[in-house]
C-alpha cells in the first residue's frame, strides 16, 4: 500500500443549514491524479477546498500528509506550504510583476533570499513554459498564459500536493491545451493531484481515478476506463451523457 | 477698480502667517492641513482594518466611531475641544492643539470609511490566493490587499483630503489665524474685500488642483486583474 496522501473520513460540512459535504470517504495515495467531476453545485469544488483549509469541515476528520486538519489549533500555514492551489480565475496579484508573483511567498513564508526565489522562479517559468514573460504584469498576459503563472507560483513553494479548482474553465478554447499540457507534465513527474475539471479528455488521458460526486456526496470512483466507458450510477450517466455529447 | 496693492503690502501675513503658519499667531493653513492629513490617515488605516475585524470587539467601537463623527458638524468637534475638554483635564489647550485634534479625530472617521471600501474592494480571490501560498493573515494585507486597496482609494482619499485642505478655514473660529482668518483681518482694515477673497481663492485652488493632478497619476498605473 502507497503512502496515503490524503484521507477524508466521513467528512461532512454545512454552509449554514445547507449540508454540501456529506460523509465523504476517500483516499488519494502519493502520486496519484485524481480528477473530481460532477455537476455544478455538487460540492466538487468545496471538496478540494478543504484539503488545504480554504474550508473547514464541521463533521469527520481530514487528514493531510499524515497531519489531521479537522484538529483545532493545527497549524494551517505549515500545512500550505505543502499543498498548492490553482483557481479557476487564476488570482494572480495584479499589481506585481510576473517574477514577484512567483517569489513572493517562497521570500515571505519560506525565508529564502532574493536571488535564490528569483533563480527557482525562473527555472519554473521555464517549466510552464513561459521565461519570457518573467517582468510582466498579469493583466498583459493571456488567460492560459496567467493560469500558468499561477501554477508556478503554487509550485514555487515546493508543495507534495497540488489541487487545481476547474483551471481551464475561465480560458478561451485555445488557451486550455497549454494549460493542460503543463499540468499532464506534473502528474508525469509524479505528483499528487486533486484536479476539479470538465475536460474529460485529460481525465481520460492523465488521471489515475475519476471521482464523481453529486450533492455532496462521493457517487462513484473508478479506474478513466471504467468510468468514461460503463458508468456505474444513473447519475454519472446522464452526466456523461451532457457533456460528451458535443 | 480693482486694486492688488492690497495683496502685495499684506502678501507677508497672508501667505506667511495665513498660509504657512510662521507668522506671530497661532495658524496657518498648511501647518494644520499637512499634519491633519497624515495623522488622519494613519487613523483612518486602523479604524478602517477595525470594523472589518471580526472580533466585534473592535469592529463595533470602530463602527460607532465612524457613525458618530460623520453625524456631527465638524464646527461641534472643534468647540468641544475648544471649551469641554480643558475643563475636563483642568490643563488649558492651545489653538493648533485643538484644531489638529478636531481635525484628526473628525477626518478620520471619513478616511476610515474609504479604507473600509477600498479593503472591500478586492476580489475575495486575492486573499484566497495568498492564504493558499501559505502568507499569514497580516502578510496577506500588507502585501496583496492593501496595495491593491491603496490604489482604488486614490480618488476617493484625494477627494477627502481636498475636503479637509478646505475645512481648515473653520478653525478660524476659535482665532486660529489661516488663510481665511488672515484675510478676513487684513479685510477688516483694509476694506477690499474682492481683490482679498479672490487672492485667497486662487491661493486654495492652486493646492486643490494640485492635489487631483498628482492623484490622476496614480490612477493611470496598470491595475487591471
Amino acid at each position: 500500500m502507497a503512502d496515503v496522501a490524503i484521507r477524508f473520513k466521513d467528512v461532512s460540512k454545512w454552509f449554514g443549514k445547507l449540508k454540501v459535504l456529506s460523509d465523504i470517504n476517500l483516499a488519494v495515495v502519493a502520486g496519484e491524479v485524481v480528477v473530481v467531476c460532477g455537476p455544478s453545485g455538487s460540492g466538487k469544488s468545496t471538496l478540494i477546498r478543504c484539503v488545504n483549509g480554504l474550508e473547514g469541515i464541521q463533521g469527520g476528520d481530514l487528514v493531510v500528509l499524515g497531519e489531521s486538519i479537522a484538529r483545532p489549533g493545527v497549524s494551517m500555514s505549515g500545512l500550505r506550504t505543502r499543498v498548492g492551489m490553482v483557481f479557476q480565475s487564476f488570482n494572480l496579484f495584479p499589481h506585481m510583476t510576473v517574477l514577484q508573483n512567483i517569489t513572493l511567498a517562497p521570500v515571505k513564508v519560506r525565508g529564502l533570499g532574493a536571488a535564490e526565489a528569483e533563480k527557482t522562479a525562473r527555472a519554473l517559468l521555464e517549466r510552464v513554459r513561459i521565461p519570457d514573460k518573467a517582468d510582466h504584469y498579469p493583466a498583459n498576459l493571456s488567460g492560459g498564459q496567467q493560469q500558468r503563472v499561477a501554477i508556478a507560483r503554487a509550485l514555487a513553494m515546493q508543495p507534495k500536493i497540488m489541487l487545481f479548482d476547474e483551471p481551464t474553465s475561465a480560458l478561451d478554447p485555445e488557451m486550455i491545451n497549454e494549460v493542460l499540457d503543463v499540468m499532464t507534465d506534473l502528474a508525469k513527474d509524479g505528483m499528487t493531484m486533486m484536479v476539479v475539471t470538465h475536460e474529460m479528455g485529460f481525465a481520460r488521458r492523465v488521471a489515475h481515478r475519476v471521482v464523481f460526486m453529486d450533492e455532496g456526496r462521493v457517487v462513484e470512483e473508478a479506474t478513466p476506463e471504467a468510468f468514461f466507458a460503463a458508468a456505474r450510477s444513473d447519475r454519472a450517466k446522464e452526466f456523461l451523457s451532457k457533456i460528451l455529447s458535443h | 477698480m480693482l486694486d492688488f496693492g492690497v495683496i502685495v503690502s499684506n502678501f507677508r501675513f497672508l501667505i506667511v502667517q495665513g498660509l504657512f503658519g510662521l507668522g506671530g499667531f497661532a495658524g496657518g493653513t498648511l501647518r494644520l492641513a499637512i499634519p491633519a492629513i497624515a495623522l488622519g490617515f494613519v487613523l483612518g488605516i486602523f479604524i478602517g482594518l477595525a470594523r472589518l475585524a471580526r472580533s466585534r470587539w473592535l469592529s463595533l467601537p470602530a463602527t460607532l466611531y465612524v457613525e458618530f463623527f460623520r453625524g456631527v458638524p465638524l464646527v461641534m468637534v472643534i468647540f468641544w475641544i475648544w471649551f469641554i475638554i480643558p475643563q475636563l483635564l483642568r490643563l488649558p489647550i492651545p489653538e493648533y492643539g485643538v484644531a489638529l485634534t478636531a481635525f484628526v479625530i473628525f477626518e478620520a472617521a471619513y478616511f476610515g470609511e474609504i479604507v473600509r471600501a477600498g479593503i472591500q474592494s478586492v476580489p475575495r480571490g486575492q486573499v484566497e490566493a495568498a492564504t493558499a501560498v501559505g502568507l499569514t493573515g497580516a502578510q496577506t494585507m500588507r502585501f496583496v490587499v492593501l496595495p491593491q486597496a491603496i490604489r482604488n482609494m486614490v480618488p476617493a482619499l484625494v477627494t477627502q483630503m481636498i475636503v479637509l485642505f478646505k475645512d481648515t478655514s473653520l478653525a478660524s473660529i476659535i482665532g486660529y489665524v489661516d488663510l481665511t482668518k488672515a484675510a478676513q483681518i487684513v479685510n477688516n482694515r483694509e476694506i477690499k474685500p474682492f481683490e482679498l477673497y479672490l487672492f485667497i481663492a486662487i491661493v486654495y485652488f492652486i493646492f486643490t488642483y494640485s492635489m487631483s493632478r498628482f492623484a490622476r497619476r496614480f490612477e493611470r498605473r496598470p491595475t487591471a486583474a
